[in-house]
């Protein structure tokens, strides 16, 4: 299998050519060895911080916006932001404060990017 | 439909305003039927908003006198019904001999209408009078009692009189069908409303042909010329203290210069007949014939200063005057029709010609003793000054949050639009100027549907731009499945 | 009406106007700030998404969280914050300046200064600025205010929807809407190449299938009451290829076309402007054609990242804590942008420090060179990786590579690119 990715490592943007053959990675195209890193990381499992707003109960907002603590596989991302439009958050809420624990089970949480007094 | 309407005003547009707002005066009962969600929101609202100075029509037409009489009569009015107008006067400038005839002519019907003030200029006394103009300027034509308003809130202000005194206003009332029954029309609305009047008026503008087939009455045809014109920002050099306009062509009276009487600069119009009654669209090659075209005039208008741009459409019909008298063919159903420019200008004197008329055909008139030509002037943050805010805002915070900061637009200004009916984008936005600066709503739009919202009980996803399908937002973030999609 | 006495008074309380004050504070001058919206942070507070602070926190964080560690700063100190707060005016005075500014909690506001920093950030370029044709349907929506609709409101502007402009915010938005489960027909972009930073078009654009057009313009907008349709007509030599236009049905058109600086104050108070950036022109130390007036963040010229308006922003604190202790009356010399770059910023330097100089090019290269002419005499060359317009160039030159120099009153420094 061969995909054509865009090396985000730097602005240049390598169009990089990924092959795998059996347990076999190349990448190909790229000017430096972050490309092959990121060649390799983009084929096998791609992953995506995700940002996104909650409803919340307050007078001075009705949105808060949240992030998730690390990358989350792409396959979980529409899941996730269905779950996080549907959760209702009640103030006060911190900065850092956990929105969603360890969403299905990655290990990664989902936490408040702003801190909303009562 | 137990009540029947003494006249029955098709159309909410500057005519038809100034004519229920005239009537408004007399024991009638009155009503003023508006197809759009707003009034002012067809023809009126983007008009180029010149108060002529009496000189483009010779003395033998009705225009002419009823523009002559019309321009008279805004002091008084800008008194009662507090719109911006500026009486700053219109040049018109000729670059050959050949425009400097023409403007000849302009000075000789200026002579014959007896408008005021009204001299031939040579080029010296043209660039002493307006220093921003092309230097080529051979010569020209100054007319002191010309000037400018801003037409859409002379229109809000013509309503808002009529109705403290009376008329009752019914947008989205369409006339479909009429039915004429024991000396009274029936009036039929496309959405199933009807009502009944003895006289009607038909002031439908681009309509008024369509209304007149719906009431049997005369046969013609509105043609539609288009008029594109661009908005420049208050900062734009090109900024003159006189209306400029060119030597006239025989189509229209070309393409201007506009000081607005908001201290923003117009350029255009255009003049394009087109078939389609909605056609509001812009064009690439028109932009670049305004600019030309009106650098030729001012070498400082620059297409760096674009706001915006935005096109009207003027209800032209055969012949060269205005269409204003009874219908030879029904009765009690009066025709004000082909009021293209300086209908404007014209719009007062036109309402009581056509009150002359009503009485001449038989309608008894007699005057309200209680009418009360004032309405109240909602204080600008924007024309007050830094005592008069102080104040204002101790009585009114609202007059401290500043909504539209390209126009300085309170929000005590907003809900008074709101509070006077106007509940759509555009209807605050003519009323207030909220949104019309150089961000174009940018900042403020979503701050100006709270307040519509709040002040009307409506959903964000109930407001709309003008009324009809011209929906803002439609759902909420989380409405849409996202899993099935890919 | 109430009369307020500082050393400074900061207009704008976003990115740039903290930044600022927080550094006046620190030189222990009395300051303020005033910001027209409820909250400090300003744009940031819109821009959920992440990747800003890698150079200012050495992080990657969400907007909404930069602007908090801002604004937490200003909330420890004991400066004054005046929120829900318009600047109409800034009036000379012999000594210092008056600035009027309303709110309807304190009515008027007299603001009695020694300096003036103006922080007022930009605003976006809309329709008109770029002559679209077409009907005038709702549903033209700047990408900034669609990002409020969604971010802050929780509404949805359009279900269907095509961009404009291939910048930052506008792929930013491509994948806002897609999150929000609106469909992104496509991104149209004028040049011939992408405006945005790469990892935004793999991340916004690639990750949704969005169809990108470079060297594309929107020729017509259709629909009457609501947005209907576009279309799209190719460019070839800068020209519009009107056969092969194509249409695309959507009920929403977000335009994100560039930024101005919003300096309608600025102007009023007589202060000259750049042509270039339409920010204020401003000497070595950021200061205006009016004296005790200064100007930093995207009111000066618009930046792409958060990062250096922060950095640009404490610089221009310090400059006017310089200033309140009379220490920058120094001889400045011009300094002159040359080939192959649009602009660069501060338009003056000094002999006697370090100067750092923001600039942007006109060219799109992997490789590329700054030089530096003082009068006409080469004075050094710095290489530069990948260069292109939408990216911001810093450049610090330093106070010993002017050592040998020969400077005299008309003295001209000149920077330029080469690729």
């Amino acid at each position: 299998m061969t995909k054509e990715l865009i090396c985000i490592s730097c602005p240049i943007g390598c169009h990089l050519e990924v092959t795998q053959k059996g347990d076999e990675i190349t990448v190909r195209n790229n000017k430096c060895s972050r490309g092959e890193i990121y060649g390799k990381e983009e084929l096998l499992a791609p992953k995506r911080v995700v940002t996104a707003t909650c409803p919340v109960k307050s007078d001075l907002m009705l949105r808060i916006p949240v992030k998730t603590t690390e990358a989350i596989p792409v396959e979980l991302i529409n899941r996730l932001l269905e779950e996080l439009y549907k959760r209702e958050v009640s103030a006060p809420v911190r900065r850092g404060d956990i929105i969603l624990e360890n969403f299905m089970d990655s290990g990664i949480d989902v936490v408040s990017t702003k801190t909303l007094s009562g | 439909m137990a009540d029947i309407y003494d006249v029955a005003i098709i159309g909410a547009g500057v005519i038809g305003s100034a004519i229920a707002r005239k009537l408004s005066s007399y024991n009638l009962k009155t009503a003023l039927l508006e197809k759009e969600c707003d009034v002012s929101f067809g023809v009126s609202k983007a008009n180029s908003g010149i108060i002529h100075g009496g000189f483009h029509h010779d003395s033998a037409t009705l225009k002419s006198r009823l523009e002559v009489k019309g321009n008279l009569m805004f002091d008084q009015l800008k008194d009662e019904l507090h719109f911006p107008f500026n009486r700053c006067g219109i040049l018109v400038a000729a670059f050959s001999g050949d425009e400097m005839r023409t403007v000849e002519k302009l000075y000789q019907n200026g002579l014959g209408n007896k408008a005021i003030g009204i001299e031939l200029c040579n080029h010296e006394r043209m660039i002493s009078l307006e220093p921003k103009l092309n230097r080529d300027v051979v010569g020209g034509l100054y007319a002191p009692g010309g000037g400018i308003i801003e037409p859409y809130r002379f229109v809000f202000s013509l309503v808002e009189s009529a109705k403290k005194n009376g008329v009752e206003v019914l947008t989205k009332f369409e006339v479909a069908e009429s039915e004429e029954k024991n000396d009274c029309y029936i009036l039929k609305s496309a959405d199933g409303r009807s009502l009944k009047a003895k006289w009607v008026v038909n002031a439908a503008g681009l309509y008024s042909d369509e209304i007149s087939r719906i009431f049997g009455a005369e046969s013609f045809t509105i043609t539609p010329r288009k008029g594109e014109e661009f908005l420049l920002d208050r900062n734009a050099t090109a900024y003159t203290s006189k209306v400029i306009f060119p030597a006239p062509s025989h189509v229209s009276k070309g393409m201007l210069v506009i000081p607005t009487a908001e201290g923003t600069t117009m350029v255009g119009p255009t003049a394009q007949m087109v078939d389609d009654k909605q056609d509001a669209s812009t064009s690439k090659a028109n932009f670049q014939a305004i600019f030309s075209s009106a650098r030729r005039l001012v070498p400082a208008v620059s297409e760096r200063d674009i706001i915006t741009s935005f096109t009207g459409l003027r209800p032209t019909m055969e012949g060269d005057d205005f269409y204003i008298e009874a219908s030879k063919i029904k009765p009690r159903f009066i025709q004000v029709a082909g009021i293209q420019s300086p209908g404007l200008t014209a719009a007062p004197a036109i309402a009581d010609y056509v009150k002359d008329i009503l009485k001449v055909e038989g309608l008894a008139l007699s005057e309200k003793p209680d009418f009360d030509p004032y309405i109240e002037d909602v204080p600008r943050f924007r024309n007050s000054s830094k005592e008069e805010l102080d104040a204002l805002i101790a009585e009114n915070p609202a007059y401290g949050e500043v909504i539209c900061r390209c126009e300085n637009i309170s929000e005590a200004e907003i809900v008074a639009a709101v509070r006077q009916g106007h509940d759509t984008l555009d209807g605050v936005k003519f009323y207030t100027r909220a949104m019309m600066g150089r961000c174009q709503g940018g900042f403020c739009t979503h701050k100006i549907m709270k307040i519509i919202c709040r002040e009307t009980g409506k959903s964000m996803d109930e407001l709309t731009k003008r009324g009809g399908g011209s929906w803002l937002v439609h759902k909420k973030v989380g409405d849409y499945a996202l899993e099935d999609r890919a | 009406m109430k009369t307020i006495e500082k050393d400074v008074l900061v207009i704008g309380g976003g990115s740039a106007g903290m930044a600022a004050a927080a550094e006046i504070r620190e030189r222990n001058h009395s300051v303020a700030i005033v910001e027209r919206d409820n909250i400090l942070g300003g744009i940031l507070n819109q821009c959920i998404h992440n990747g800003f602070g890698l150079h200012r926190f050495k992080e990657e964080l969400t907007g909404p969280e930069y602007a908090e560690r801002y604004a937490e700063i200003i909330e420890a100190s004991d400066m004054e914050v005046f929120t829900g707060t318009t600047v109409t005016e800034i009036e000379k005075r012999d000594e210092g300046k008056t600035v009027y500014a309303y709110s309807a909690r304190h009515g008027m506001l007299v603001f009695q200064v020694k300096a003036v920093v103006l922080a007022m950030g930009c605003r976006e370029r809309n329709r008109g600025n770029i002559g679209t044709p077409g009907t005038r349907p709702a549903g033209v929506y700047t990408a900034g205010l669609a990002q409020r609709l969604v971010n802050m409101e929780g509404l949805m502007p359009g279900s269907k929807c095509v961009i404009v402009g291939s910048g930052d915010i506008g792929l930013i938005m491509a994948r806002r809407m897609s999150w929000v489960g609106a469909d992104v027909k496509a991104v149209v972009e004028i040049q011939p190449y992408p405006a945005g930073l790469t990892r935004n078009i793999v991340q916004c654009l690639n990750d949704f299938n969005i169809p990108l057009h470079l060297s594309h313009v929107v020729s017509k907008i259709h629909g009457k009451d609501r947005v209907e349709g576009i279309d799209i007509t190719p460019l070839r030599d800068g020209i519009e290829v009107t056969e092969e236009t194509f249409h695309i049905e959507c009920d929403t058109l977000l335009l994100s076309v560039g930024l101005i600086p919003d300096n309608e104050i600025a102007r009023k108070a007589g202060i000259d402007i750049n042509r270039e950036t339409n920010g204020p022109l401003v000497d070595s130390s950021l200061m205006t054609s009016v004296e005790g007036i200064f100007a930093c963040g995207n009111v000066l010229h618009v930046h792409d990242l958060v990062d250096y308006v922060s950095e640009e922003s404490h610089r221009c604190g310090a400059f006017v804590s310089d200033y309140l202790e009379h220490q920058s009356e120094t001889k400045q010399f011009k300094m002159v942008s040359g080939s192959n770059l649009k602009y660069v910023i501060p338009n003056q330097f000094r002999a006697d420090r370090d100067n750092h100089f923001y600039m942007r090019s006109l060219i799109v290269r992997n490789h590329a060179e700054l030089v530096l002419t003082l009068d006409g005499k080469e004075l050094g060359r710095k290489k530069l990786r990948h260069i292109q317009p939408s990216e911001m160039i810093s450049f610090t030159l330093k106070e010993k590579d002017l050592d040998k120099a020969a400077l005299d009153d008309n003295s001209t420094l000149e920077i330029s690119l080469v690729g």
